[in-house]
């Protein structure tokens, strides 16, 4: 059963009783909220993805309850919890499935070791995986975004997980984050996305999240085999140029975006390395998604 | 009477009995585990059924194992840093608690994961270790008030907390085991007297095996870090198993505690660790801690056999919050007299109603 197969208002009384028992493949996750807003945005953007039952093993547990005390008539707060353990600082509950999307990349990044996690994105085309690790800033969601609606299928956003036994790379499908601009800059070039309603002032900007197209999550479990690690970097301006990246480079930058490597140790290097070895590395200066879009799709047409 | 055993303790004590849980239950234990800082002891003791274990546990229990397996190496590492900044000064430094059984290789080691390294040395040379400290790249933490700073100088066993600020490590420099202010007095200089050298490092020292075992009992039951008590409490378990196959221990054990001033927390150690994890102890060394047993011991067992339990929801009984609240108050006051308890816990509470700064930001 799926999220969207539930009756109406079933997906509130499961996260307000605590067992809405989400599937993420590889991940089991299990939600409590009574903020509104959570029940909202992950009727939305988790629509296409299955629920397992209460009787599951769950690998998380997370929660975003609301706070007491008398703001919470002036501006209501929520908090995030691991398993009842507070962990950062309460936030304005209409920010409740940022919260969630957060904890989840936190649970995921610190507590599952069985892969290498970086934080890229990964689309996939015929078979072969592009990887984007970046910055803040680089314009890596809005071009994965971007891609996501031009046939290119989305395995993550935030992060990539690297299976050392088979290195092949895989995702979520989850939704991806859009600050400021980019939110309307994805609606205008995806009339079809489907954003949360967006939360305006918070101390990132404005943030809304897109889902994941059902065509992608339907094949979150198939992994691919990386082919491309791309730099992007957002240039106003800058005509859509891609340019090699000294391999050497891209392992430094990679390790600096990998989340456990350290904990893999020399095992996780080598991995590191193989997986920059065996990719094409390139860095990617673009302006507009048009051409960014066509310039990347030409690289995977060169592949073929 | 004591309350039924969570599920932590039941496995950790028969591991085998974990292969027969259903998922929810090892969705329970697995959680149990985390919060009470026991996961990688828990995968060490089930790793000759890993193989066995459903996949989604493994998984998490195998990462346990690998955290662990770093925390190691992360930890020689930083021993030898730590001996490098004290070589010049000719001081050598004694390692306490999870640093001391990793680096002695002590069966306590397996499994004991920890966030800082700690460290005894002398009182006198405190100014110069400091000193050496911060030009290696150590420093206090940003967020240290004229209070804490107070508190710590003037009243704790222990200067501020330092962080590297390359590695982001934190060492602990203690120059004695519990707060000068404490009602307990401990013979510190006593403490210097009785060390072992480690065999690969020459100059790092650890506490002989009787005052090690002390000093574990010491900290458990003076300073009421009781989220982590049952980790202490099977630390302590694998010390006096192991230090225990020796005779010449236990016949020292008892009248040494009495030489340091710690014969109460020895009689709690042995107490607990017996009636929760079954540790085999002499009865002659039991009969000789249990006099002068206080009359009001029940209520303090009714304490400690919930406290001990992981800081758990599921491992919460009706009494579980008072008990807990008793014995942190009941650290306090084994810790400063009177007059300073009531300052400080009014400071504490006073300092908890203030907004933290990213909630005033946010704000």
């Amino acid at each position: 059963m799926k999220i969207r197969d539930l009756p109406p208002g079933d997906v509130r009384r499961r996260l307000a009783r605590g067992d809405l028992v989400l599937k993420v493949p590889p991940f089991v996750a299990r939600l409590r909220s009574d903020v509104d807003r959570v029940a909202e945005d992950l009727k939305l953007l988790y629509a296409d993805f299955e629920l397992g039952t209460t009787d599951d093993f769950a690998d998380f547990h997370l929660e975003v309850l609301r706070e007491g005390g008398l703001r919470r008539w002036v501006k209501p707060m929520a908090r995030f919890f691991a398993d009842g353990e507070p962990a950062f600082s309460p936030l304005p509950a209409e920010q409740g499935f940022h919260m969630v999307e957060w904890g989840l990349n936190w649970a995921v990044s610190t507590m599952a070791h069985p892969y290498l996690s970086y934080h890229a994105a990964a689309l996939e085309r015929d078979g072969r995986a592009l990887v984007m690790p970046a910055p803040p800033g680089s314009g890596k969601s809005t071009l994965t975004a971007a891609l996501a609606h031009r046939g290119w299928r989305l395995m993550s956003d935030e992060i990539t997980l690297y299976d050392l036994a088979t290195g092949q790379v895989s995702g979520m499908g989850r939704p991806v984050n859009l600050k400021n601009v980019s939110v309307e800059l994805i609606r205008q070039f995806a009339p079809q996305a489907e954003l949360t309603r967006p939360v305006p002032d918070t101390a990132k900007g404005t943030l809304a999240l897109m889902k994941a197209p059902e065509q992608s999550v339907a094949r979150i479990m198939e992994p691919a085999s990386p082919a491309w690690i791309v730099m992007p970097r957002y240039t106003a301006g800058a005509g859509p140029a891609l340019h090699d990246m000294p391999k050497a480079r891209m392992l430094l930058l990679l390790a600096e975006q990998a989340f456990n490597y350290d904990l893999h140790g020399r095992r996780g290097f080598e991995a590191t390395a193989d997986l920059v070895d065996r990719c094409e590395c390139l860095d990617f200066e673009y302006s507009t998604l048009d051409d960014a879009v066509r310039r990347i799709d030409q690289l995977a047409a060169e592949a073929r | 009477m004591k309350p039924p055993a969570p599920l932590l303790p039941r496995v950790l004590l028969d591991p085998a009995s974990a292969l027969g849980l259903r998922p929810l239950e090892w969705d329970l234990l697995l959680r149990q585990a985390r919060r009470g800082v026991l996961l990688a002891k828990l995968a060490v003791l089930l790793k000759p059924w890993l193989a066995q274990v459903p996949p989604g546990p493994r998984h998490h229990l195998h990462a346990a194992l690998m955290t662990a397996e770093r925390q190691a190496k992360l930890t020689h590492w930083e021993v030898s840093r730590i001996q490098a900044a004290l070589q010049p000064l000719d001081v050598e430094p004694i390692l306490l608690k999870g640093t001391a059984y990793l680096m002695a290789g002590l069966p306590a080691s397996e499994g004991r994961v920890f966030g800082d390294v700690d460290i005894l040395v002398p009182k006198a040379r405190i100014a110069d270790i400091e000193a050496a400290f911060l030009a290696h790249g150590w420093n206090f933490q940003d967020d240290l008030d004229t209070y804490d700073e107070r508190y710590y100088r003037e009243w704790m066993h222990e200067i501020p907390p330092l962080t590297h600020e390359d590695r982001g490590s934190s060492l602990d420099v203690h120059h004695t085991i519990l707060p000068p202010s404490a009602r307990i007095q401990v013979d510190t200089a006593a403490l210097f007297e009785d060390t072992r050298e480690l065999a690969g490092l020459p100059g790092v020292h650890v506490l002989a095996p009787v005052t090690m075992v002390l000093h574990s009992a010491a900290h458990l039951f003076h300073e009421g870090e009781l989220e982590k008590g049952l980790r202490d409490l099977f630390d302590l378990d694998a010390l006096l198993r192991d230090f225990g196959r020796d005779p010449a221990f236990w016949a020292e054990l008892a009248p040494r505690a009495r030489k340091l001033g710690l014969s109460r927390p020895l009689s709690l150690a042995l107490r607990y660790t017996t009636r929760w994890l079954g540790t085999p102890v002499p009865s002659e060394v039991l009969a000789a801690v249990s006099t002068g047993v206080p009359a009001y011991q029940p209520l303090l067992d009714a304490c400690y056999d919930r406290a001990l339990m992981p800081d758990h929801p599921s491992c919460d009984g009706p009494l579980t919050g008072i008990a807990r609240l008793a014995l942190y108050v009941r650290s306090h006051w084994l810790r400063m007299p009177t007059g300073l308890l009531l300052q400080h816990l009014a400071r504490k509470a006073w300092m908890r109603m203030r907004p933290t700064p990213e909630a005033a930001a946010e704000a």
